[in-house]
């Protein structure tokens, strides 16, 4: 009894998160007249969505927006997150309580909250529908998060670490980069993750800051699906190209939660 | 290799608490310097200040006669075995013996052979490939050390090193430091707590208190002629006795006998009387003559410990509650259990004393050591000669 319940609460909890996902990729591979078919598996599988979406410039020109907008916030959150946490955690200087406080209330800022001062700001400066215009407040909602993350995985890391590499002959900076930051790896790894999944995710700045394929990214451009034609609902289109841009966080996860977990039983100092 | 030259060198926190005051210490050029004191006293300091990790707030640090002062600690040549070994996790037992060699961007044959050396003086060669994480304590603490052999280094410091180790293999890594420091013949300044690797390794010992340097002597001398009360009652295992005494010109009166010295010590007053467990004795296994020449007294033994190759008495004894309370202080300084009025004896483990019945002790008091009640400073050195043994009380308690 006690075992059956050990079994089945993880498969419900395993079956509860993916049938959405099958559910995606099963309207992803039917074709345009089966989609209200209510099969669960598509009667003929076809890759002709996948085609479609791909061949559409709203999807290729947001795919590429979203990568390089989630790339060039994600290295530059991390550098920044990086050194601000290193000066966090060995440092004492005043104010350093307030600045972790206010950081992490930044991140619990509702981000709709700043779309619209956002919107009239970035139009007057001429960052709307620009890839800064969302790299900056990705970094913005990302930053803290991050700091606080690596903060506590420097805080972990003994002292002596950083003065046997000077005593040894490092510099300064040679230990924090050959001795520091490969072992708070880990911690570099989760927030690069964090702030990936934020700006890939995210959906409300996307719409709001942009208005064209220069700098529209995926989440957004699905909102402006149609089709293959106009006819057409675009849902099969719609689920290829969510199919398309859940890949990579999925293999992202897969590929960072080893090194992560490699990070973290490689550890140990003393006996 | 080099001498390390320290002159009025002092560490003042922000407080204004003196860490380390007014320290001046010369180490010779190849000569292995201990560092002791009770924990807090100031020691790890003073190394971290040699190393270059803390700031001398005063003085003047030099190494073979070059003044450090400002020198960040790369630029000063050391090798340092910490505590924790502050191994670097990630890299292998053979990066982590390189990683001084690979920041001097020395060729990769040239730090290959240097590494293997290394490890073969120190029997890690096949530990090269593995990461610090799954080596014993003691490898760790040797990866340590080859990475300190590795530098070529001015000097060694070591901070507390066989601390996180089991008693036994603390045993074995005394040893292997001690061959490993005349092997290579550098200058070594090692901090520690444990009296047995300080009087063990060391050439000479300096023995620390609350930032002051107390003595600086071989420890030898530091045994047979301790400075004040503090040196006295730190060096010696079982710690040596501290007794309540009055001085009054040369007549000792201890709680537990009342006898003559052959010339005046004092003018009358309070005053410590020291007499190490080994130097007492069971009267009975005294020869005569020499018993003749010492002070016996009749006292009631509470616990006996028979260990084979030795025996502990302990005994006892009652004291006027104003001359204890120094001594309470000292003890707590030394971090030890409060003194009591408890006499320790060392006696000849043939002794057929038996616990709880009377006894009568022997001691020569040629081994008696005389401090200041007030100042600590040692009053009489040991070794008077012809005292006078006579007026034998029966024992105080």
């Amino acid at each position: 009894m006690k075992r059956a319940a050990r079994i089945a609460g993880p498969v419900l909890i395993v079956v509860w998160t993916l049938v959405p996902l099958l559910w995606l990729l099963s309207l992803s591979l039917k074709g345009g007249d089966h989609i209200d078919d209510g099969r669960f598996w598509p009667a003929a599988p076809t890759l002709h969505n996948y085609r479609t979406v791909f061949r559409t410039d709203l999807f290729t020109s947001a795919l590429r927006n979203s990568i390089g907008i989630s790339l060039i916030a994600t290295v530059l959150s991390v550098i920044l997150a990086t050194l601000a946490a290193y000066a966090i955690a060995r440092l004492d200087f005043p104010g350093k309580k307030l600045m972790l406080s206010v950081a992490l209330a930044i991140a619990m800022f509702p981000t709709i909250s700043l779309v619209g001062p956002l919107f009239d700001i970035w139009r007057s400066v001429g960052l709307y529908d620009t890839w800064p215009g969302l790299v900056i407040p990705y970094l913005s909602f990302t930053l803290p998060l991050s700091i606080w993350t690596l903060s506590a995985f420097f805080r972990e890391i003994p002292w002596e670490m950083e003065q046997a590499a000077q005593v040894d002959g490092a510099t300064p900076w040679q230990a924090f980069r050959k001795v520091i930051v490969p072992l708070a790896a880990p911690g570099v790894f989760t927030a690069a993750i964090l702030t990936f999944f934020f700006a890939w995710n995210d959906f409300v700045f996307g719409i709001s800051l942009t208005s064209t394929g220069r700098a529209r990214t995926v989440p957004a451009a699905l909102a402006f699906f149609t089709g293959a034609s106009q006819f057409e609902q675009p849902t099969a289109a719609i689920a290829a190209a969510a199919v398309v841009v859940t890949i990579p966080v999925v293999a992202i996860v897969l590929v960072f939660q080893r090194r992560i977990v490699a990070g973290l039983t490689s550890g140990a100092v003393k006996g | 290799m080099a001498a390390i030259t320290l002159e009025h060198v002092e560490k003042r926190y922000g407080d204004g608490y003196p860490a380390v005051n007014d320290v001046s210490l010369d180490i010779a050029d190849g000569e292995f310097m201990i560092l002791v004191g009770p924990s807090g006293c100031g020691k790890s300091t003073l190394l971290r200040m040699i190393v270059g990790l803390e700031d001398a707030t005063d003085g003047e640090i030099r190494i073979a006669g070059r003044v450090v002062n400002d020198l960040p600690p790369r630029d000063r040549n050391l090798a340092m075995v910490f505590q924790n070994y502050a191994l670097y996790p990630h890299l292998t037992v053979f990066e982590n013996i390189a990683f001084p060699l690979r920041l001097r961007k020395l060729t990769g044959d040239e730090v290959r052979r240097r590494v293997e050396e290394a490890a073969a003086v120190l029997e890690l060669t096949e530990h090269l490939d593995r990461k610090p994480g799954q080596l014993s304590g003691g490898q760790r603490q040797r990866v340590a050390m080859g990475r300190a052999i590795v530098r070529e280094a001015d000097a060694f410091l070591f901070d507390e090193p066989l601390s996180n180790l089991d008693a036994q293999l603390r045993g074995q890594m005394r040893t292997e430091i001690a061959r490993l420091q005349q092997r290579l013949g550098v200058t070594t300044v090692y901090v520690t707590h444990d009296q047995v690797e300080a009087m063990t390794l060391g050439d000479r010992v300096a023995v620390l208190r609350k930032g002051v340097l107390q003595q600086v002597d071989t420890p030898r001398a530091l045994y047979e002629r301790p400075a004040n009360l503090f040196v006295a009652g730190f060096i010696g295992s079982p710690a040596m006795n501290l007794i309540p005494a009055t001085v009054d010109g040369r007549r000792i009166r201890l709680p537990f006998v009342d006898f003559e010295l052959s010339e005046a010590v004092g003018d009358g007053g309070p005053a410590i009387a020291g007499l190490r467990p080994e130097h007492l004795e069971d009267a009975a296994v005294v020869d005569a003559g020499a018993r003749e020449r010492g002070v016996t007294f009749e006292v009631t033994v509470e616990v006996l410990e028979w260990l084979g190759a030795e025996q502990y008495a302990y005994i006892p004894y009652t004291a006027p509650p104003e001359l204890v309370e120094p001594l309470d202080r000292l003890a707590e300084e030394l971090d030890r259990e409060s003194a009591r009025t408890m006499l320790v004896a060392s006696i000849d483990p043939a002794s057929r004393l038996r616990r709880g019945e009377a006894a009568r002790l022997w001691f020569d008091p040629a081994n008696l050591y005389l401090f200041d009640a007030r100042s600590g400073e040692r009053l009489a050195p040991p070794n008077l000669e012809g005292h006078v043994p006579e007026h034998q009380d029966p024992p105080g308690r």
